[in-house]
């Protein structure tokens, strides 16, 4: 019998996963719509931008409009446990975490794909810019998206190989106007989330508020140092700041400094002139392929935030998952707490998180 | 295709065709408004005042005092704030007393009496199968109760409660006594009504009749102050304009349930009854909930131990069958069930509920296919719930 594999979309209520849900539907696949309800602050529980009343409507219309069932699957708890604490915790560090890539690795496909399993699904989909490919020795090679402005290999590059084999990325070959002349087509609402910056579960406020709210006691003020150890002024707390700023450090300096790194230890802010901002490497951790690991150093194309260009470096595996990352040439703005992700051309081979 | 097999008759019902034909000739033909005093709205008002008397016989109380509301979460609400406000002015009765197993319909509507207009509530106790004693209504009444509500047979357990005996206790101390029949007149006799309480509600969408349409029993003398406010329709207790082929529908679904009823109960009893024999055999941890035998003759519920109600329920639905639960939530936002946590269930318990509800259509085939499916889909459910 061929039967086509079934599909299980997870739907936010946008016009991205609805046309993944539309196309997969209209290729002749089993679709079910699922939606994860995730933690907000309390009282903000409305507010999660990922899952708002709003959109949880928005997405049942379309389900409905596909005629396809349509699930919402609490997971209120696990997302606080794998990524609200984690964030907190990253910040409390000295780091900027990134969200984003722990809710898809342990939230989208934990607890989602399991759910999708449980419910029959041979295949989790999703409305991110990115394609799944076989090579020709029959290994899964996960590819930027077509669209070079939408690419979201960058968030996917945590996926374990075996999540990647339970993929599928309907837009991967689409670009965004390409995406909203479907929705035309399907006659599927174009609503979309405002782009923002700002993470889903913080609702009305920035990630300031909230972790004054959730960790007071990352805001202690310290010393503001440079490379040699001098005191040049107070900071307000390290979360305040990130890597690369110049305003708003309050020093009067001949040439303009600016913060080079966070020294959560000693509580302290390192600032430095723009020379001192670059780093010719970085050391990543808890690496993930999605190659088969090199055995021997790699030269390859590496993005240290999200969207940050691409620049050249030599990969070189460490012991116990890391990696050590040498530019070939001083690259700024090197942040702890991002992952650094590696391709080859249009392959994502892998990432790990910046130490 | 999977089969999609319906068991949440007491979420809802289809209209029965009988009914929907006794409807159709007082949308576009028989259009007239029960007020005014042409013939067009006498033959309306004729076909509200024949819907009125058919129900007043089927519960054996007179036309004057029965009430057309829009659903039976109004008729809920008209008694029991008509009646507490209409017993405040009178009698300067200022305390409310429920059950703790009330639908919202009655319980928030009681919530909302005592935090915005100043009422003392207090809840009556429940056993373990969600039951209300008399005796603790004798225990919990006051001189100055100006209302006590209890549900016929709880929509979550199916637990029937022995209305006529709390009512009597009620009349022994001159307390009107509400009852929220939307669950129990779809399938027990209700010829009785002024012997099981002063004021009864009920809605046509439980018995096969359309959504949209309900009706309060106020037995004759019951102080009551109307909650909308206009017109004269419906003795002055219930303003506007009536809906006059849902009132139709309303009596025809009626006195089909009520005459055919008797008949469909034996049958679905003796199917729930394997239903829950077989579910508390089979499955592990599973336990029936409400009372083993005072219960509606179609209700079978259950709690599963380590299960997650809504991962269970988004599980038989992917499987084709349409149930419900307690905690029933399409948000995924769930909470535990209420009725269940006021019964003793701890709260972990209260979260894995499933309600089965059979009714006209289902087949005995339909809940084998369910027996087959269950086990597999409860321990799927146990699996994601420890993921």
């Amino acid at each position: 019998m061929d039967k086509k594999p079934q599909v299980v979309v997870g739907m936010s209520g946008g016009v991205d996963s609805s046309v993944a849900a539309a196309l997969l539907v209209e290729k002749g696949y089993e679709v079910t719509g699922l939606m994860l309800r995730l933690w907000s602050e309390p009282g903000e529980e409305c507010a999660n931008r990922c899952c708002t009343p709003d959109s949880m409507f928005q997405a049942r219309r379309v389900a409905s409009q596909l005629g396809i069932p349509f699930y919402v699957v609490d997971a209120k708890e696990i997302f606080y446990q794998q990524v609200v604490e984690p964030f907190i915790a990253s910040y409390l560090q000295g780091e900027t975490p990134n969200p984003c890539l722990l809710c898809n690795r342990q939230v989208r496909w934990g607890t989602m794909l399991e759910h999708a399993l449980a419910l029959g699904g041979d295949l989790l989909a999703t409305g991110h810019y990115a394609r799944v490919e076989t090579a020709s020795d029959g290994s899964l090679r996960l590819l930027r998206g077509l669209d070079n402005n939408k690419d979201q290999s960058y968030v996917l590059s945590v996926l374990s190989p075996d999540q990647l084999s339970r993929s599928i990325f309907p837009l991967g070959g689409l670009t965004k106007p390409q995406v909203r002349a479907e929705a035309h087509r399907f006659g599927l609402p174009v609503a979309e989330r405002a782009e923002s910056q700002d993470l889903c579960f913080l609702g009305e406020g920035t990630y300031i508020d909230f972790l004054r709210r959730h960790a007071p006691n990352s805001f202690a003020p310290g010393p503001i140092l440079n490379r040699k150890g001098e005191t040049l002024g107070e900071h307000t707390g390290l979360p305040f700041y990130t890597i690369g700023q110049r305003k708003g450090l309050r020093i009067a300096a001949p040439a303009p400094l600016y913060v080079i790194e966070k020294d959560a230890d000693r509580n302290a802010l390192i600032v430095g002139h723009l020379e001192e901002l670059g780093r010719s490497q970085l050391t990543g951790k808890q690496v993930n392929w999605l190659i088969a690991p090199p055995a021997a150093p790699l030269r390859a194309q590496v993005k240290i935030r999200y969207k940050a260009a691409d620049a050249w470096a030599t990969l070189i595996p460490q012991e116990d998952q890391r990696v050590l990352v040498a530019f070939e040439s001083p690259l700024r703005d090197i942040t702890a707490g991002q992952r650094a992700v590696f391709y080859a051309g249009e392959q994502c081979l892998g990432s790990a998180l910046i130490e | 295709m999977k089969p999609r097999i319906y068991l949440d008759y007491a979420a809802t019902t289809p209209l029965d065709e009988r009914v929907l034909a006794a409807m159709q000739p007082y949308f576009s033909e028989i259009f007239g408004n029960p007020s005014s005093a042409h013939f067009y709205g006498q033959d309306a008002d004729a076909a509200v005042e024949e819907a009125r008397s058919k129900v007043a016989g089927l519960l054996g109380c007179s036309s004057a005092e029965i009430v057309f509301t829009a659903n039976g979460t109004e008729s809920d609400n008209l008694a029991l704030r008509g009646v507490a406000l209409a017993m405040r002015r009178l009698k300067n009765a200022n305390h409310i007393l429920i059950s703790p197993v009330e639908h919202h319909a009655v319980s928030h509507t009681a919530m909302q009496l005592a935090e915005v207009f100043g009422f003392d509530l207090s809840y009556l106790p429940v056993d373990a199968h969600g039951q209300v004693s008399p005796q603790a209504v004798k225990e919990a009444i006051r001189p100055n109760t100006a209302v006590v509500a209890a549900i016929y047979a709880n929509n979550e357990i199916g637990t029937i409660n022995p209305v006529a005996d709390i009512h009597q206790v009620c009349q022994e101390h001159s307390v009107p006594f509400l009852t929220d029949a939307v669950q129990a007149a779809a399938h027990l006799p209700m010829n009785q009504a002024a012997a099981h309480a002063d004021l009864i509600a009920i809605g046509a969408h439980k018995f096969y009749g359309p959504k949209g349409v309900g009706a309060l029993y106020v037995r004759q003398g019951t102080p009551i102050l109307p909650t909308q406010t206009g017109g004269k329709q419906e003795h002055a207790m219930r303003a506007g304009t009536q809906n006059v082929p849902y009132i139709v529908g309303l009596a025809e679904a009626f006195s089909i349930a009520q005459s055919e009823g008797p008949r469909h109960a034996q049958r679905l009893l003796a199917l729930r009854e394997h239903l829950i024999n077989q579910v508390l055999e089979t499955i592990p941890g599973a336990h029936l909930t409400g009372h083993a035998v005072q219960r509606l003759p179609n209700h079978a519920s259950f709690v599963f131990e380590g299960v997650n109600g809504n991962t269970l329920l988004m599980l038989l639905d992917a499987a084709g069958f349409a149930c419900s639960s307690g905690s029933a939530c399409k948000t995924g936002n769930p909470q535990p069930s209420e009725v269940l946590l006021a019964m003793g269930f701890a709260p972990e318990l209260a979260l894995g509920s499933l309600r089965i509800t059979l009714g006209r259509a289902t087949t005995s085939e339909q809940i084998e296919m369910l027996l087959t499916a269950l086990p597999s889909l409860v321990k799927r459910a146990r699996q994601l719930n420890r993921a």
